[in-house]
């Protein structure tokens, strides 16, 4: 779960990780008021979006004065950004954060995440911040300094010491960073956080080493320990047919092509879309029912499907593990008489109680295509998607 | 012959009065799994469905002399579960539970290194030994053991149901399996890839191998790289997630494109160029083998 980066900040301080003072708006007048309040003579406009490359795309923008400020939030608010993080249909702006200016002598990269073959965490830094930070690990590798951090271990100092030095930082700079970094590493593993990213940290002119952005991420399944993080979730930046999928327990991601899937289990249902695709069709979703769907979430998730107009032919594809394949075949059916289905629907049932299932979809007067496998099922539905775009 | 189950397993489940545990636990047994009890603090000294229940795995362990356990604990207490088999000294833990927070099975690895313990999972359907033992819930009817004279492959994935796929392409072929694997879909998780092919590759009735991937990570590619050095055996893979777009998270936490060579179609080449056969449709991994074992 991605949290905004004013979130992002108010968590960080309470780990004793130094921000600039600052405050959300969410028109302009409040922009405007925000401003004020700040002691400051130069602001910074920041629009608040779950996305990263937010500066480049004009998201950003310094005020010198509170008509600058106006101006800025005005142009901001209401403008839909795309970053190349947004997708091409980008992510329109319903907040700004105002935030204080400073004089800032260098900006660095830092950030820690989960190594997955080690299991370890991955603290990492670079005196090259700012800047998109997968461009400095294409071009110079070497200018991002790693140190793995055992969790059993945790965070000690001489970790500060090494990547501080490595960034060229001494001194009381060093120390203060030093901090900072213990801060960030304690907020990752006592919040969950499966990210945390922020570039850049700067040092300023006057000795201090604070953090200029912020983007965290956190693991969804530990939510359940941290209803204060998952209190910031803002629907209003995921997508609404994702977000009412997973009320069901369906994880549902919407693509841009007419095939709609419903299948069991994720890989499964990759492996789906792929074949799609080698058949010349193109997967209008990614839909895994999971292992304890119901004939109820098996009908919601015929009416997801079916809630995307481009959708020309359904295939259902179910290897029956934990999931019975009566129980789809059941939910099939009362999907069908509810939503009244109008495009061809190819199904491919196959392991536990696959004869029960099968049996139920026989003796029912739906239209059915029936696939014997995989590609069967793959040729069937691109054909039919076809006849009806034609 | 197989890898690490085999008719002589012993199996106790964790989590046992639970509904998904008692039915799986009851599958297994149908299957010809020496089941011989299970785990649910609080129930210990009831009999359920015939067996005994204990109050902890360390009991159930010097009661039952079990030497594997399957676990069907809810996401926020499988960790401590996992945690209590490794403490008592169960050489194979098989997690089923889905969900489980990262940092938890951080702890876990962290756990399990020089511990007596393997485990497979969390998040995976579990390991079978065609026609011997079942630990897991995977419907157990469309495996099929070696064939006296026939080849027999392993097979060992990231998914569940695409296992249960490329399993049912061999049996239609009637090509024996020794054993199957789940290692799970979750980013951290117990034996990895090549844990599991240096098994394969040490068994001697293991012909062949069927490696089955997904987008995100390094595992295969780094599999790859072992197999080249390492696989006398021939192995075909499939890596799913091909049509995925970047970015987004495709069900397993653990199957997600974040740049650099954790793309489906980055997988493939290298596995390619590392000796592998590839299956670029889910449906060519029987055919595939079965050249492969020409």
């Amino acid at each position: 779960m991605n949290i905004h980066e004013f979130q992002a900040k108010d968590l960080m301080k309470k780990f004793g990780i130094k921000v600039l003072g600052g405050q959300v708006a969410n028109t302009v007048e409040e922009a405007v008021e925000a401003a004020k309040k700040l002691d400051s003579k130069v602001w910074v406009v920041k629009a608040q979006i779950h996305a990263g490359g937010r500066g480049k795309a004009g998201g950003v923008k310094v005020a010198k004065s509170l008509d600058e400020v106006k101006e800025h939030a005005a142009n901001i608010l209401g403008k839909v950004l795309v970053t190349h993080q947004t997708g091409p249909e980008g992510k329109e702006v319903k907040k700004l954060l105002i935030e204080e200016g400073c004089d800032i002598e260098h900006e660095y990269y830092v950030g820690l995440v989960l190594d997955r073959g080690t299991g370890k965490i991955f603290f990492m830094a670079s005196s090259e911040g700012g800047v998109e930070i997968e461009k400095v690990a294409e071009e110079t590798p070497e200018k991002i300094h790693k140190v793995a951090i055992d969790p059993a271990v945790g965070y000690t100092s001489y970790v500060g010491r090494r990547l501080g030095y490595a960034m060229g930082l001494k001194g009381d700079v060093l120390k203060k960073c030093n901090k900072f970094l213990e801060g960030l590493y304690n907020l990752y593993v006592e919040s969950d956080c499966t990210a945390a990213e922020i570039n850049p940290m700067v040092t300023t002119k006057d000795g201090e080493v604070l953090a200029l952005d912020a983007k965290l991420n956190f693991d969804a399944n530990a939510l359940y320990r941290h209803k204060d993080i998952e209190d910031l979730r803002d629907l209003d930046e995921e997508s609404e047919k994702e977000v009412e999928a997973a009320k069901y327990g369906l994880s549902y991601i919407e693509l841009d092509g007419n095939i709609g899937c419903l299948v069991n289990g994720a890989g499964l249902a990759m492996a789906t879309m792929d074949i799609i695709k080698l058949h010349g069709g193109e997967p209008a979703n990614f839909l895994d029912v999971g292992g304890g769907a119901t004939k109820e979430t098996v009908e919601k998730a015929f009416t997801i499907i079916l809630s995307d107009p481009n959708v020309k032919a359904i295939l259902v594809n179910i290897f029956g593990g934990i999931m019975k394949c009566d129980i789809i075949a059941e939910g099939v059916l009362a999907a069908a008489k509810s939503v009244d289905l109008k495009v061809p629907l190819v199904v491919r049932l196959e392991g536990t109680n696959v004869a029960m299932g099968r049996k139920i979809l026989d003796e029912s007067d739906l239209k059915i295509i029936t696939a014997s496998d995989l590609k069967d099922a793959a040729t069937k539905v691109c054909e039919a998607a076809k006849s009806q775009e034609a | 012959m197989s890898i690490l189950i085999n008719r002589d397993t012993k199996l106790i489940t964790i989590g046992f009065t639970g509904k998904q545990g008692t039915y799986h636990s009851l599958q297994s047994r149908d299957y010809g799994t020496n089941f011989v009890g299970g785990v649910t603090p609080g129930k210990g000294g009831i009999v359920h469905e015939g067996f005994p229940v204990f109050n902890s795995i360390h009991e159930a362990v010097e009661k039952t002399d079990a030497n594997a356990a399957m676990i069907f604990v809810p996401p926020p207490f499988a960790a401590d579960s996992i945690l209590e088999c490794i403490d008592a000294e169960l050489p194979l833990i098989v997690c089923i539970t889905e969900g489980i927070p990262i940092l938890d099975m951080v702890k876990v690895k962290s756990a399990l290194k020089g511990s007596k313990s393997k485990m497979i999972g969390p998040n995976c359907p579990g390991i079978i030994t065609p026609g011997e033992c079942k630990i897991g819930i995977m419907p157990g009817h469309i495996h099929m053991p070696a064939q006296e004279g026939g080849k027999s492959v392993g097979v060992i994935s990231r998914s569940g149901t695409l296992t249960y796929e490329a399993v049912y392409q061999l049996t239609e072929r009637e090509i024996g399996q020794s054993t199957c694997v789940g290692i799970g879909g979750d980013p951290v998780g117990g034996l990895n890839f090549i844990d599991v092919l240096k098994l394969f590759e040490a068994d001697p009735d293991t012909d062949a191998v069927i490696m089955i991937g997904e987008i995100g990570g390094s595992a295969e590619v780094d599999a790859g790289r072992w197999i080249k050095e390492n696989m006398s055996k021939p192995v075909v893979s499939f890596i799913a997630g091909a049509s995925a777009p970047p970015g987004k998270r495709m069900g397993h936490a653990g199957a997600i494109i974040s740049g650099g060579d954790d793309t489906a179609e980055a997988k493939f080449r290298i596995l390619e160029e590392c000796g592998v056969a590839i299956a670029r449709s889910p449906a060519e991994l029987g055919q595939r083998l079965e050249e492969a074992i020409k």
